[in-house]
């Protein structure tokens, strides 16, 4: 009546366990939908962009990736992630050290502050630059006399990507934080550690799993930030295209290939990410705060 | 320092620094995000109500905002079904590739908007890998508002699932152990007691993903057709009017949208801590 | 209220509020034959068999992995025993599905659904039948209602759990079960989740139920007061096999193995050696009867309140007392006994005089005697 395989009677422990679950066919059909629908609507997407950028061949791949505006462009996505995940990743510091570890009224504005760039679309994110410091900007005037260019150049985008990933890194360490609670800090200064060493040695250790996961989602974004840029980039080949944006304007044009070239490193960079991302909550579930899902 | 610490805490702490990273936190938010802010609100109240209502009310603007609500909320709504169907079988089931599976559905998180958009494109074009299957049907999905749903429900489905899925976990088996001891079968269990009790987090999914489907942009331009009045996003049509320079129509657009999402994620808000207190947690 | 005695309980006249010709008015027995359930390679029941019988209200007693909660919920249904049989009435439990089965199951946190009412908790297990079992709406209320009245909640159909007490959820739990007029009631550690008193509180409801309605009913508990206040028969478990089956005056006064003995009520043990037909303490016979233990090492076990107390009593254990402590209205002392220093407690009253370091000899008025657990073979290998 049981098959014993490795000392596990399987046809009492799936009978057992047929309490709490569907039938085998209904089991079966609920699986073939939930593959059926993530193929589909996930899957084919990211496969589609290799194999279209590979459509004219490894030759034209390269190409489409060493040509000097890719190349640029490629340059600009770095420097913007260069300036905008550390900016961010001590923003995060900060921002988690003042909520988590101490009580001050008007937190809960603050944490809702925090969240706010993922509830505004990105154009809107762009937007609001835009009516700072673009032409019929509040700025608009002051910063022609001196000769700044803000928005439709490089300074611009590094404010709206900065606007669309800062809750990244915080949002990843305030809960945790909260969650460890002030003990370990209080034992430290008891035992004579200055604030900045207390911070150093024993609040970024416990948290330094979430912190990387947080960066690892920063710079994904910071990367891959299209809308935001699009509308404070002046979309001048070479000059303040973004990989992203890059792509869009070889797609424009026509040049599928390309487009997609430049976009299957993009691809790529989210793979990574992807992997990083699943490898760090498989290890370290425990560390990363529950509630860190974006 | 102390004093102002003493000021602004609601009780005392040993630890030091909390001057300076308020200080910086605040300093920082106010630049990035309270400034640009506040040009938004100053923008949009210096057109006065009846100037703010004549831009919003435009059939055109109507047009994008419908376009952009409608489809979100169809597209929350399709990723709600198939969203907990997927964290249902990715928690309940054992089967091989189900991590795989799981990793796939954070791939909309991962991947910029601008690379979906073109790949999604590719796919649904009519001779693309499905659109190429659908033509004979005559049912055609790129540039046209069918399109923009499909990429709404691609950005969306992960706020479903993974809202979902960690309540789902935790569900107690014991209620499920209840329900069949009084006899009933299990459509009855999931439809009548597990159901109705993830629906919190159901919600929440939901006005996650309409919240994000609304702003979305770049995953969208590519496939829709962006045909004014038909397959035109509201996004989209403050870009065009960024470029026109029509800051203060923008602005208009910009705001009408943020106070509609404001209020479907305030009413699903006041629905959920409605259902806290009765429920309880 | 007169007590029932629980074998002859009649449901008709007892006046139970579900009486409606079902078939199961009649409380029914369970058995156990050789039931084996084993997770994985870790044996979990090593062929336990276990008669219950009609409108009893029997214990599963035993600390956490003993397997008293695996044979609950494989007399539920939620689990399938490795091999063995489990009979309803003498017929075939194994067969039929939870659903099939009709038993009323208790848990220890309540699982009430959340978001339904009192009332609509109660009457779950009604509305779920198929139409042609399903009483109308208005049966079902008045059913609910009905039970709610009998576990004394009246007028509370309309809250939510959120809004209930501990004590209050769990009532409304044992209501629920019983609205489908279940042929065996299965509490799993029913109190567990409750204050003290609440405790106490529930567990004398519970006996009044019982009596009320006659149920046959089966109680899982690691609590050996709980057991024995109100159990009819105690089924003393360990490490998936059954030690003891008593009532709680048997379990209590004649435990059969050091596991029993000790695990209800207080015990004090001192090693003691069989050898000539008397026993002995060191060098000391103590008035002990040995009787069927063979000689060899022994162990004595008796309750420190059974115990007589002298100067110098012939026969008796001589210890010197190292600790004095107040046990509620009692005095525990804390004794050194015999060569090896065994320390064993006894219990006085309060105003008996007493010093550290004073001799004193101690006889046990009650006692048992078993033989030593044998040493592992393989330790006397090494």
């Amino acid at each position: 009546m049981s098959d014993l395989i490795y000392g596990l009677d399987f046809v009492t422990e799936d009978r057992a366990r047929s309490v709490t679950t569907e039938r085998r066919p209904v089991r079966i059909a609920l699986i073939l939908i939930a593959v059926a629908f993530l193929t589909i609507f996930l899957l084919l997407p990211l496969v589609s962009v290799f194999s279209e950028a590979l459509r004219a061949g490894l030759g034209a791949y390269w190409e489409a990736i060493s040509e000097p505006d890719a190349l640029a462009a490629m340059r600009l996505t770095l420097l913007v992630a260069a300036i905008a995940v550390p900016a961010n990743f001590l923003f995060g510091l900060a921002a988690s050290w003042a909520i988590a570890k101490f009580e001050f009224p008007g937190k809960s504005v603050l944490n809702t502050l925090i969240d706010l760039p993922f509830s505004v679309s990105p154009v809107i994110s762009g937007l609001v630059y835009v009516l700072l410091f673009g032409l019929q900007g509040y700025f608009g005037a002051y910063l022609q006399s001196e000769g700044i260019q803000i928005v439709f150049a490089v300074p611009g985008i590094v404010l709206a990507t900065i606007f669309v990933t800062f809750p990244f890194v915080a949002r990843e360490l305030v809960p945790l934080m909260q969650e460890q609670g002030i003990g370990d800090e209080e034992a430290a200064i008891s035992l004579g550690a200055s604030g900045l060493k207390t911070f150093l040695f024993v609040t970024l250790p416990n948290v330094k799993w979430a912190l990387l996961y947080g960066v690892i989602l920063c710079n994904a974004r910071a990367m891959g930030e299209f809308g935001a840029v699009s509308v404070v980039s002046g979309h001048i080949r070479g000059k303040t295209n973004t990989m992203p944006l890059h792509v869009e304007i070889l797609y424009n044009e026509y040049n599928f290939a390309a487009a997609f070239a430049v976009a299957s490193l993009l691809a790529l960079l989210a793979l990574v990410t992807l992997v990083v991302k699943v490898a760090l909550e498989w290890r370290f579930a425990d560390q990363i705060s529950a509630s860190g899902r974006h | 320092m102390a004093g102002a610490r003493g000021l602004a805490l609601k009780r005392p702490s040993a630890l030091p620094g909390f001057g300076l990273a308020l200080g910086f936190t605040l300093t920082y938010l106010s630049l990035i995000v309270l400034i640009p802010l506040a040009a938004l609100i100053l923008k949009t109240a210096s057109l006065g109500f009846s100037g703010f209502w004549e831009i919003v009310t435009a059939p055109r603007t109507l047009a994008a905002l419908r376009v952009s609500f409608v489809i979100s909320l169809i597209a929350a709504a399709i990723n709600v079904v198939f969203g907990v169907i997927v964290a249902w079988v990715l928690i309940r089931y054992r089967f091989p590739g189900r991590r795989v599976l799981d990793a796939i559905v954070d791939l909309p998180f991962a991947l910029p908007t601008a690379v979906a958009g073109i790949a999604l494109t590719a796919i649904y074009a009519p001779n693309g890998w499905i659109g190429s299957w659908l033509a004979p049907l005559g049912i055609k999905v790129a540039y046209t508002p069918l399109g923009i749903g499909v990429a709404l429900v691609f950005i969306g489905l992960p706020f479903v699932v993974r809202t979902v899925q960690p309540v789902l976990e935790d569900f107690e088996r014991e209620i499920e152990e209840a329900a069949a001891s009084l006899c009933a079968n299990r459509r009855q269990t999931v439809f009548r007691v597990m159901l109705p009790a993830l629906m919190p987090s159901i919600l929440t999914g939901f006005a996650l993903a309409f919240a994000r489907a609304v702003g979305e942009y770049g995953s969208v331009i590519f496939i829709a057709g962006n045909i004014p009045f038909v397959s035109e996003i509201a996004p989209l049509l403050i870009v065009i009017r960024l470029e026109e320079f029509s800051y203060a129509q923008a602005t208009a657009i910009a705001a009408a949208m943020l106070f509609i999402a404001f209020a479907v994620i305030l009413f699903v808000n006041l629905v959920q801590a409605w259902q806290r207190r009765r429920f309880g947690q | 209220m007169d007590a029932l005695v629980a074998n002859e309980v009649n449901y008709a006249t007892v006046g139970s509020p579900l009486t409606g010709g079902t078939r199961w008015d009649k409380p029914m027995q369970v058995s156990f034959e050789n039931v084996v359930r084993t997770f994985g390679a870790t044996p979990a029941l090593h062929g336990v068999s276990l008669d219950i019988r009609p409108g009893e209200l029997v214990a599963l007693l035993g600390p956490s992995g003993s397997g008293k909660t695996t044979l609950l919920r494989i007399l539920a249904g939620l689990d399938i025993p490795n091999s063995g049989r489990v009979l309803f009435d003498n017929e075939d439990a194994l067969k039929l599905t939870v659903k099939e089965r009709n038993v009323g199951l208790v848990f220890q946190n309540y699982a009430l659904f959340r978001h339904m009412t009192v009332l609509d908790n109660i009457g779950f297990g009604l509305r779920v039948r198929p139409r042609s079992r399903r009483p109308s709406r208005k049966e079902i209320r008045r059913r609910a209602l009905e039970l709610l009245d009998l576990v004394q909640l009246s007028g509370l159909e309309k809250r939510y759990p959120s809004q209930l007490s501990g004590g209050q959820r769990q009532r409304v739990a044992f209501a629920r079960a019983l609205a489908i007029e279940p042929r065996v009631l299965l509490l799993d550690e029913p109190f567990g989740a409750l204050d003290a008193k609440v405790r106490r509180d529930l567990r004398r409801w519970l006996r009044e139920i019982h009596d009320k309605t006659g149920h046959t009913t089966v109680f899982v508990t690691h609590d050996q007061e709980e057991a024995i206040e109100l159990a009819d028969r105690v089924v003393v478990m360990s490490q998936g096999k059954i030690e003891q089956i008593g009532t709680p005056d048997e379990i209590y006064d004649e435990p059969n193995s050091p596991f029993v003995f000790s695990f209800i009520g207080e015990s004090s043990v001192l090693p003691v050696k069989v050898e000539q037909g008397k026993v002995w303490l060191d060098e000391h016979p103590l008035d002990v009867a040995s009787g069927k233990i063979p000689n060899g090492p022994a162990q004595l076990f008796f309750r420190p309140d059974e115990v007589e107390v002298g100067s110098d009593l012939p026969g008796a254990i001589v210890g010197v007392v190292s600790a004095l402590r107040r046990h509620g209205g009692a005095r525990r002392v804390e004794l050194e006994v015999g060569d090896r220093r065994d320390h064993i407690e006894i219990e006085l009253p309060a105003d008996y005089r007493l010093n550290v370091s004073g001799r004193i000899s101690v006889r046990p008025r009650r006692y048992r005697l078993y033989p030593a657990p044998t040493p592992n073979l393989s330790e006397l290998i090494e």
